[in-house]
């Protein structure tokens, strides 16, 4: 009992960081339809420059605000500069410059701090966290620092005018417009969100799976699940989705192991985890495409 | 002295294909004008021309400024309000949010006259107080309609530009809103530029009409005058 409530613990830590990357690609994709598959590279990318600006001394929550900050900028660029351009580009150039990104983040990162793995600090206090051991000082911390930056996120969208017109022009751009909301602005605004979110995942996760350029490439995938799960359509269905997929990988692994131990058997275990992924990908798009939490989008044609 | 709104030889393009000609035509402050025409004479894109959601030339002044090419948003901060075709709700938003974010180019400082404008607004719309916290999609057609006339009042507009409000409405519904549209007009001293299917109910509000075909004017005066002309009543009024 006691080490199934350790597994679902960490399930909801590990959860939360999918939640992160699921929100950070949700708020892209409501805005314009898009899944930024750079999404993690440049995740992994604000942690190279945290662990840089460490490695030079700033402390760590310093550096940890100026990686996020650093990365607002940087996807608010990113827009600006090379997906302004492409606005009314077909749906393939605009991945296949996703994936160009992705391979730019990755091998620029792979050059500068080569792609030899390095252990990354974790600023949680181990005392202070430790929950009868039931579960690390670092996973309690990843859920707080989580949960407080999806709150603050929340309050911003749901209750600031600011927030009221990013959704506003999500939704209906041409109303939004005409609502004399700058939709453009806001559109480089979300992605500086996105790439500020996914940064906060990215710092949170490398003390577990420490860091290297390719650190992202599984979580982005859990995290796709996640929103698939939750509804892409939906923020909020999608950090659920996310904590639904940490926690179900765990569990998947748990109940693996007590059929081994019972039965001798080997059906799944650890190894599985992202293949379990993989599946509610499948599923989700076979049986619900729009999520469990997703609006179902009618195309008028 | 130079009308409010003042619009000559404009063009409008979708695409590579040419949606209006040479269409001119002005608006007096305070006033209404009406646009008719059947269906696919440009009287949309018109509209569309004005606030720079299709490509267009020619020139468009409004309140003495040329407004073609700036970004719609900024013709809608100058104070053009446009009523859209289909409404353009947000549907997952609630009524009370659908309506702040007309307000949103006020800046925070603004509280109480966003409180001011929406007390206006209900006083026109009272079913639309009843509803603020539901969500707008769940509006009926005439809610929804009633919501984008709101909304547009929220901008504080000085010209309004609204596209075929009576579409899909019950008569009764209809004869509701376009009461609210002139005491709108008389009492917050919003001009306006109407199009409209309904030549007839578009003509008894009016006090200038144009006639477009094609995409060209082919006919405008006061809306007595083009009610009695004989082609206008056989063609658009039926009679």
């Amino acid at each position: 009992m006691e080490q199934l409530i350790q597994q679902v613990a960490s399930g909801l830590a590990n959860g939360a960081i999918y939640a992160c990357v699921a929100l950070a690609l949700v708020m892209i994709f409501v805005s314009t339809s898009h899944i930024n598959f750079a999404q993690g590279e440049m995740a992994m990318f604000s942690t190279y420059l945290s662990w840089q600006l460490i490695q030079w001394g700033v402390g760590y929550w310093p550096a940890f605000v100026i990686a996020v900050l650093v990365s607002f900028v940087g996807g608010v660029l990113i827009e600006r500069t090379i997906l302004r351009p492409l606005h009314t580009a077909p749906i393939l150039s605009v991945v296949v410059v996703f994936i160009g990104l992705l391979a730019v983040f990755n091998s620029v990162a792979g050059t500068i701090w080569s792609y030899l793995i390095k252990e990354y600090p974790s600023p949680f206090p181990k005392e202070a966290l430790d929950l009868a051991g039931l579960i690390g000082a670092h996973q309690v911390g990843v859920v707080i620092v989580t949960l407080v930056v999806l709150s603050a996120l929340y309050v911003f969208f749901r209750y600031t005018p600011l927030g009221l017109a990013m959704r506003a022009a999500a939704q209906n751009p041409v109303s939004a417009r005409l609502a004399g909301v700058r939709v453009d602005s806001m559109l480089a605004l979300g992605w500086g969100l996105a790439a500020a979110v996914g940064a906060v995942a990215g710092m949170m996760v490398a003390h577990i799976v420490y860091l290297e350029p390719n650190m992202m490439g599984g979580i982005l995938l859990y995290a796709f699940a996640g929103a698939l799960l939750g509804g892409i359509t939906n923020p909020g269905g999608a950090v659920l989705g996310g904590f639904m997929v940490g926690v179900l990988e765990n569990l998947v692994a748990f109940f693996g192991n007590v059929i081994e131990k019972q039965t001798g058997v080997y059906i799944i275990g650890n190894g599985e985890k992202l293949t379990v992924a993989l599946i509610i990908v499948i599923c989700v798009l076979t049986l619900k495409p729009s999520g469990l939490f997703g609006r179902v989008v009618v195309t008028r044609v | 002295m130079t009308a409010f709104l003042e619009v000559s030889g404009l063009k409008a393009f979708y695409g590579q294909t040419q949606a209006l000609y040479d269409v001119g035509f002005a608006l007096e402050k305070g006033g209404i004008t009406t646009l008719l025409g059947a269906n696919g004479a440009g009287k949309t894109t018109t509209l569309r021309a004005i606030c720079n959601m299709v490509r267009a030339e020619g020139r468009i002044s409004f309140d003495g400024q040329p407004i073609v090419g700036r970004p719609t948003e900024s013709v809608v901060r100058l104070g053009v309000a446009h009523v859209p075709e289909g409404r353009g709700t947000f549907t997952t938003m609630t009524v009370d949010e659908n309506l702040r974010i007309a307000a949103y180019t006020r800046g925070r400082s603004a509280k109480a006259d966003v409180q001011q404008d929406l007390d206006m607004v209900f006083e026109y719309f009272p079913r639309l107080k009843e509803r603020m916290q539901q969500q707008a999609g769940t509006l009926s057609g005439g809610e929804q309609q009633m919501l984008a006339v709101s909304r547009a009042l929220m901008l504080r507009p000085r010209l309004m530009l609204l596209d075929e409000p009576s579409f899909g409405l019950a008569p009764l519904i209809v004869q509701e809103i376009f009461r609210i549209l002139r005491r709108i007009n008389e009492e917050s001293k919003v001009s306006m530029l109407l199009v409209e299917q309904n030549a007839a109910l578009a003509l008894d509000l009016a006090d200038h009409a144009y006639v477009l075909e094609t995409g060209r004017v082919v006919m405008a005066g006061p809306s007595a005058d083009v009610k009695n002309d004989e082609n206008v009543r056989k063609s658009y009024l039926g009679y």
